[in-house]
């Protein structure tokens, strides 16, 4: 199609879809209504197991199978983009990287002084997902991104100095095989994929919500290194793959 | 009912069509894969305006709330956050991968036009 | 004693072990010799297909069909707390199909030059977890990541070969495409879960059912298939769908064509059964199933005949099918389910076999080019028959698995109300094994005369690298034992007695929605009660003969063009114009998909929803 014949199309076919949603969302129950049956039965199973943040429980307990099939997604997007990203048959990667610019002064010092500070951070939404919002998730990107303060401060070689990519391959794919073993921990001991073994704990203490902080930690390391992975592939096709 | 009621949710499809028409009418694939975005985030907009009840509280209850205070306390509901959250982890993840596509398709086409990506046809 | 397994051991693993798989792969896959990766990977990938074949007995032979767990232990109940796997003979079915084409396609890898570090293999496994949970979960927002799983996978996989621009290229428009309707897929969701605050499919299923249907369940019943209907490749969701096989290695193309296609239909219609089936009026339902199916069989057998591309012409060709199929299971009763699912079944195989030719053929002589390939292969001595036999079964021919389901389905679909579907059946089907035939005849023969190269210089050529370093000298065992044995397998589903019984039961659980409420609520319901099964019948064989019969002449015709009197001029010019009509709007273009996308809603919104307003 012609870009003309195409935006036409598109008007005509997005009135259509248009009109759709509109006599749709006319009919759904009105914004801020008070019909909400799951969550109704979700607050009171999360409380029953102890859960502080009720979205974690969600996450991670009740629909926690919706959260390793979202984690082997980030799996296979980490591993994908590595596929994609390599060097080709006529490129190869530079062993030596130019030396950037050296960053500002205030920048280095902002930045070196963040970067504890952040994986720390990091480290605490990952700790307490089950009591405050936050959760592996969450913890994993302040975790992963965190890190490359490191590029900003002192350049792609300061970060590669304490990046080495294989160890993180290798947290990607525990992090995740430790959610499926936790899974089957479950599936042993109850007869449940996923079921909670450990003991419920006290509501809003730290040791709580059975096997919620578990799989936080899991997620945790799993998201953290793959945001580091998915980082290091762009990086890598952008200052290291040339051309033969 | 007013237009309040709906509003949330007309953002949303708006969004939705929004990202369409930014993918139809592209000539920048990164753009494209950006408008993609954009009409995610409509999902996001619906689902969380779902879970919306007026005058809830989050569904976060702090360490000090006992627990038979916490089941009566109203909240929003937290299975759309949760399945937001899931949303949100694809479509990064997601947007990585098509970034990673396009900067393929810079390199071996040398153009990131749609209209001269011309080698599948018919 | 592996019978009295339960389904909660079964169904999770059968997802979670492929996970775990990719896992160990990831982390060890570079440390250790190809081998052990190939190894690996093909040991992974039996033992899901191990646990698949068991839930299929163990469902099958259950007298109420369904069985169900759930995750975490947060079931039976209702309301619904958790996500239940629900494992009926077509879930299991079909989940048995992914892993077996998933191990036919790692043991064709074996000779694949570059697995990037293991990372192939990884992708393969993940790729099938991602089907496995799609099939097995009875939750609608589960089945959307699962949905997703196997979306992502794809599209990595589509891109493999990165050096090839078109690989690239048709990998990103895949995503786009597939990616927003997904999207409207979960809009979709969150419509329904405004109206009933369920997520699982039997709570949906109860919470709507009784209703008017209205315009929620209208725009929410349109919605959530739109996602699925693009995987399905139905017209004009399709665009994707050639592009990405054309482009994506062999083995990819084999789960592709054999079964992910399809696990879009199995989307549609389980949504349809279970959820909808109850609210929305059933013949307007089968309309709108009759109309996207025969569009998509038109549309996909005529431009499967114009391909020069042998991937391209087996990618519309499963265009072709995948509306026959819609068109069978769009009957929504036992008899035109059953014949869809054999259909399926022996499409699988066929398919799949067809397209390791093809992978052969670009690994042997590096083209994958019917016309730049014109008697390159003389010397072959198996591929050759094995290719022409693999046209034929695409044709329907008895006692084929193929062609068994075509004439199961044409008959039902013929006494559901469409009388002339046996003649579209048998055109369609003779259509696209004619294209297999001609490219048969043409590449191995040297048959017909050598055409001009350069006859449309504006076709997608298949000018491609070998997915091998440097060319074969012969093919493989590797290689060629997947093919047979596919193949073998689509002969042995058309011949063995007691398939067509068994897809009749398994098509009756399919539609026994009171059995999957019951089951997904851990209630006990009655058996449902059998229908007739249907197997080989005299008409059957004869429609089947026919279109062989019509599809050999189709490819003669093809190869000596122009030893044949000519249409008219005008005519000719006419035929033209459409033709060149047709494949403009193939234009590789992701804006021009979007856009039929968007036409493509309008279209399922306007076949369901105007004959409610106008009731």
């Amino acid at each position: 199609m012609t870009r003309r014949v195409r935006l036409i199309v598109f008007a005509a076919a997005a009135a259509a879809v248009g009109v759709l949603l509109v006599v749709t969302v006319v009919g759904m129950p009105p914004f801020g209504n008070a019909f909400h049956p799951y969550r109704d039965v979700a607050v009171a199973a999360a409380i029953a197991h102890q859960t502080a943040n009720v979205v974690s429980g969600v996450n991670y307990d009740l629909r926690a199978f919706d959260t390793l099939g979202e984690e082997t997604i980030l799996l296979g997007s980490v591993v994908g983009a590595a596929v994609l990203l390599r060097p080709g048959r006529e490129e190869r990667e530079r062993t030596e990287v130019p030396e950037d610019e050296p960053p500002l002064q205030a920048v280095r010092l902002v930045g070196y002084l963040l970067l504890p500070v952040t994986l720390v951070l990091g480290l605490d939404v990952v700790a307490h997902g089950h009591l405050t919002p936050g959760g592996g998730f969450q913890g994993g990107v302040v975790l992963g991104t965190g890190l490359h303060l490191l590029y900003l401060a002192g350049g792609f070689r300061a970060l590669e100095r304490l990046r080495a990519v294989p160890p993180f391959e290798v947290g990607e794919a525990v992090g995740t095989a430790a959610f499926v073993a936790v899974g089957i921990a479950g599936l042993a001991v109850t007869g449940s994929f996923l079921a909670n073994v450990l003991p419920l704990g006290t509501f809003g203490s730290m040791p709580s919500s059975g096997i919620v902080p578990l799989l936080n930690v899991a997620v945790g390391m799993e998201v953290a290194s793959g945001v580091i992975l998915l980082l290091a592939h762009f990086l890598d096709q952008a200052l290291r793959v040339e051309r033969r | 009912m007013s237009i309040l009621h709906v509003y949330a949710y007309l953002v949303a499809g708006w969004l939705l069509l929004g990202g369409a028409f930014g993918i139809a009418r592209s000539r920048n694939l990164i753009h494209a894969v950006v408008c993609l975005s954009i009409a995610q985030s409509g999902t996001y907009v619906l689902l969380i305006a779902i879970g919306y009840q007026s005058g809830a509280s989050p569904p976060v209850f702090g360490g000090s709330t006992p627990p038979d205070v916490a089941a009566h306390s109203a909240v929003v509901d937290p299975v759309v956050q949760a399945m937001t959250l899931t949303d949100v982890v694809v479509a990064a993840t997601v947007t990585a991968l098509l970034l990673a596509l396009a900067v393929q398709v810079a390199k071996r086409h040398g153009t990131l036009d749609p209209d001269e990506l011309t080698s599948l046809r018919g | 004693m592996a019978l009295s397994v339960p389904v909660a051991v079964l169904a999770p693993l059968a997802i979670g072990a492929p996970i775990l798989g990719a896992c160990l792969l990831l982390t060890v896959g570079r440390r250790v010799p190809r081998r052990l990766v190939d190894g690996t990977a093909v040991a992974v990938a039996a033992l899901v297909l191990a646990l698949d074949v068991l839930l299929l007995v163990r469902s099958a032979g259950d007298p109420a069909g369904h069985l169900a767990t759930w995750i975490g232990g947060w079931g039976p109940g209702s309301p619904a707390l958790g996500i239940a796997l629900v494992a009926d003979p077509f879930a299991a079915g079909a989940a048995v199909i992914a892993a077996a084409l998933t191990v036919a396609a790692l043991v064709y890898t074996w000779h694949y030059l570059d697995s990037a570090e293991a990372h192939f293999h990884a992708l393969l496994l993940l790729f099938l977890a991602g089907m496995t949970g799609f099939v097995l979960s009875g939750d609608l927002f589960d089945m959307f990541v699962f949905f997703e799983l196997m979306g992502a996978v794809a599209y990595a996989l589509t891109g493999f070969r990165v050096e090839e621009p078109t690989s690239v290229q048709g990998a990103l428009a895949f995503g786009v495409v597939n990616s927003f309707g997904a999207y409207v897929t979960l809009t979709g969701i969150g419509v329904l879960y405004a109206q009933t605050g369920q997520l699982g499919l039997a709570p949906l299923a109860v919470a709507l059912q009784g209703r008017p249907p209205g315009a929620v369940v209208v725009g929410g019943f349109v919605l959530v298939v739109t996602g699925f209907c693009v995987k399905a490749a139905l017209v004009p969701f399709h665009f994707w769908l050639d592009d990405a096989h054309a482009v994506a290695p062999t083995p990819v193309c084999v789960l592709f064509s054999g079964i992910m296609v399809e696990l879009g239909l199995y989307g549609v219609f389980r949504v349809t059964t279970v959820v909808f089936g109850p609210v929305l009026p059933h013949a307007d339902l089968q309309r709108t199933f009759l109309v996207l199916g025969t569009l998509t069989a038109l549309l996909g057998a005529v431009l499967c005949f114009l391909q020069r591309h042998l991937k391209r012409l087996l990618a519309y060709s499963t265009i072709a099918h995948v509306g026959l199929f819609t068109i069978a299971f769009g009957t929504l009763d036992p008899a035109g389910t059953a014949g869809a699912a054999l259909y399926v079944a022996g499409h699988a195989a066929t398919k799949s076999a067809l397209f390791l030719v093809a992978g052969s053929i670009l690994d042997r002589y590096g083209s994958v080019d019917e016309i730049d390939l014109h008697g390159a292969g003389r010397r072959a001595r198996v591929l050759p028959w094995l290719m022409l036999l693999g046209g034929f079964a695409l044709a329907g021919l008895p006692p084929f698995g193929s062609g068994l389901g075509k004439a199961v389905s044409e008959e039902a679909v013929a006494e559901a109300g469409a009388p002339w579907a046996p003649a579209l059946f048998v055109l369609v089907s003779a259509v696209t094994g004619a294209a297999v035939l001609r490219a048969a005849c043409r590449i191995y023969f040297g048959l017909g005369s050598r055409p001009d190269k350069d006859t449309a210089p504006l076709d997608t050529k298949g000018s491609e690298e070998a997915e091998v370093k440097g060319l074969l000298k012969r093919v493989p065992a590797t290689m060629l034992g997947p093919l047979v044995v596919l193949l073998a397998g689509g002969l042995v589903l058309g011949v063995l007695p007691g398939v067509p019984q068994a897809f009749a039961e398994a098509a009756d659980h399919f539609l026994d929605r009171a059995g999957y409420l019951a089951s997904a609520f851990g209630t006990a319901a009655a058996p449902a009660a059998p229908s007739p099964a249907s197997g080989w019948t005299t008409s059957g064989v004869v429609l089947g003969l026919v279109s062989s019969a019509l599809a050999a002449l189709l490819a003669l015709a093809a190869l000596y063009r122009d030893r044949l009197p000519g249409p008219s001029a005008v005519g000719r010019r006419i035929g033209d114009a459409v033709v060149a009509r047709l494949r403009g709007l193939h234009s590789g273009h992701i804006g021009d998909y979007i856009t039929w996308l968007l036409v493509g809603v309008a279209l399922l919104g306007a076949l369901v929803g105007l004959p409610l307003l106008a009731g």
